[in-house]
């Protein structure tokens, strides 16, 4: 989206959940946003209240990568149940596609990893996930066809949504064919680099009622965070997934089974195999038989990632995770078109960011459950 | 690994500057607790595991094996350009700490996980000296 910077995009998804809730700026009293790569504030929040001419009592700039959309969302969900605010803005956007200079797209590059004792020996971030695909496949013996089938799955979602970037069916042969970049990831195991923002407004469910459109629910939250840098990881197979998502499930009195629409954080392939275990949809070390099955497919035991996730609908950085909770909404405002959910109840979002490293889990639902 | 200008430097910190003099000495050094024993890495100004502040520094014997690798197809910056393909890898010492390094002196295709290797320090700069693993003579399978 060349014709908007990151600040703006921001803005205009900000404008856009402002426009959905029916209310005006000036009942939004709490801001969370996430900083941009290509347009840095030393305080992105508070930028943002400026541009908008806001003046808010809860304004946080949330960092923990991928894993930042839903944790924040725990957060802004405490600020209102605490009183300390009423109704909370989150919008989160960057433009990593046209928005980097080419110093800023090296600086982002060598900001990944500890910087005296990993970022010199020259990762990539696919290889830094590499190293986690390869440790899965020498445990349980996952292969890379496996892994492709995950970027299938995704992708047929994606056919399905015509925000998606990218939406020509592929085959598992495609992603195998495609350029290695760091073994055993392939090119189409990767996800995109996009431009793109997204927002939502929360608040208490009794001030919702009074909204125009069907609120969704939070019924559960929770996070797991188990290092920074992956040489430092416990395990590179089972991830803080477990604990977040063990909170989440216990604070809305649910378990996997009830689940009917998953979005997990697909920046590669392997990490969504790691979630569906990690998260109980699958016993560890299946969940890659799983998804060769058509389990995460559209129509399959559990939809995964109906817009196409961030391999195929879009990955726009540290927001990318905005898009798997937009899409958990609409489907459970049954607004999700041709990629609807039949009966969708009750969806699980997932993010996590860093190297496996930060995990934040929600889950959301059609009715309040009180 | 030739022509490292533009690589991306570990800047030392106060507390690691000794660290990596012992690295331009091709010493590998880890920490020891005095009070629970563990051995850790990378180093830390208390113990990890009891956060004791009795550490102690001890040579590790330089030996490891691979905990889990990847082939860098495409290079971090150009600087790495001519390396490529290059060997990423965990390697867990032999004292139980893991490093992240890279695999050299051999064929990247040659790698996998199990192997054994032993560090082989490389000078970047005159004031940086990294450590690296080449595999030793031997192999295991896991």
């Amino acid at each position: 989206m060349p014709h908007l910077g990151a600040t703006a995009l921001c803005i205009d998804a900000a404008t856009r959940a402002l426009k959905d809730a029916a209310i005006t700026k000036d009942q939004v009293d709490g801001l969370v946003t996430c900083n941009s790569f290509a347009e840095p504030y030393m305080y992105h929040a508070e930028a943002i209240a400026e541009y908008l001419q806001i003046f808010p009592r809860y304004c946080v700039t949330a960092n923990a990568g991928g894993g930042t959309t839903f944790s924040s969302i725990q957060h802004a969900a405490t600020a209102i149940a605490t009183g300390v605010c009423e109704t909370v803005l989150l919008c989160m956007a960057d433009s990593l596609r046209t928005g980097l200079s080419r110093e800023q797209a090296k600086k982002m590059q060598s900001s990944t990893g500890h910087p005296e004792f990993e970022t010199p020996y020259g990762a990539t971030v696919p290889a830094y996930y590499a190293l986690i695909a390869r440790a899965h496949m020498d445990a349980y013996g996952t292969t890379a066809e496996q892994f492709a089938a995950v970027a299938v799955s995704g992708r047929q979602h994606a056919a399905r949504n015509p925000a998606a970037q990218m939406r020509e069916l592929i085959s598992v042969e495609d992603v195998l064919n495609s350029r290695m970049i760091a073994d055993p990831l392939h090119l189409l195991d990767c996800s995109l680099v996009s431009d793109g923002g997204a927002a939502i407004v929360m608040t208490s469910a009794q001030r919702a009622s009074d909204f125009p459109h069907d609120p969704v629910y939070i019924l559960g939250a929770g996070e797991g965070h188990c290092h920074e840098h992956i040489s430092q990881a416990k395990s590179l197979t089972t991830s803080a997934a477990v604990e977040s998502g063990r909170r989440a499930y216990r604070m809305a009195g649910l378990g996997p089974e009830d689940i009917d629409v998953a979005q997990l954080y697909d920046c590669f392939t392997p990490v969504v195999l790691i979630e569906l275990e990690d998260l109980g949809f699958c016993p560890k070390g299946e969940a890659g038989a799983f998804v060769a099955s058509g389990g995460t497919a559209p129509g399959g035991v559990l939809p995964v990632n109906t817009h196409g996730g961030m391999l195929s609908h879009c990955h726009p950085g540290n927001p990318g995770a905005m898009f798997s909770l937009t899409e958990a909404v609409a489907q459970l405002r049954r607004a999700a078109g041709d990629r609807q959910v039949e009966d969708a109840q009750i969806a699980l979002v997932h993010g996590q960011g860093g190297i496996m490293s930060s995990h934040a889990t929600l889950i959301l639902a059609r009715e309040s459950g009180t | 690994m030739s022509g490292h200008n533009g690589k991306f430097l570990p800047v030392p910190r106060p507390e690691t500057e000794g660290w990596w003099e012992n690295c331009r000495n091709h010493k590998l050094m880890i920490q020891r607790c005095s009070d629970c024993g563990e051995f850790q890495f990378y180093p830390r100004i208390i113990c990890a595991g009891c956060m004791s502040g009795q550490l102690e520094w001890v040579e590790s014997a330089g030996r490891g094996k691979v905990s889990t690798y990847t082939v860098c197809r495409l290079p971090v910056a150009e600087a790495y350009a001519s390396d490529v393909p290059y060997v990423v890898a965990l390697v867990r010492l032999e004292e139980g700490p893991v490093m992240m390094s890279n695999v050299v002196d051999c064929d990247p295709e040659s790698v996998k996980t199990g192997m054994l290797v032993e560090v082989a320090f490389q000078k970047w700069s005159e004031t940086v000296t990294i450590p690296q693993f080449k595999p030793v003579a031997e192999r295991t399978t896991q």
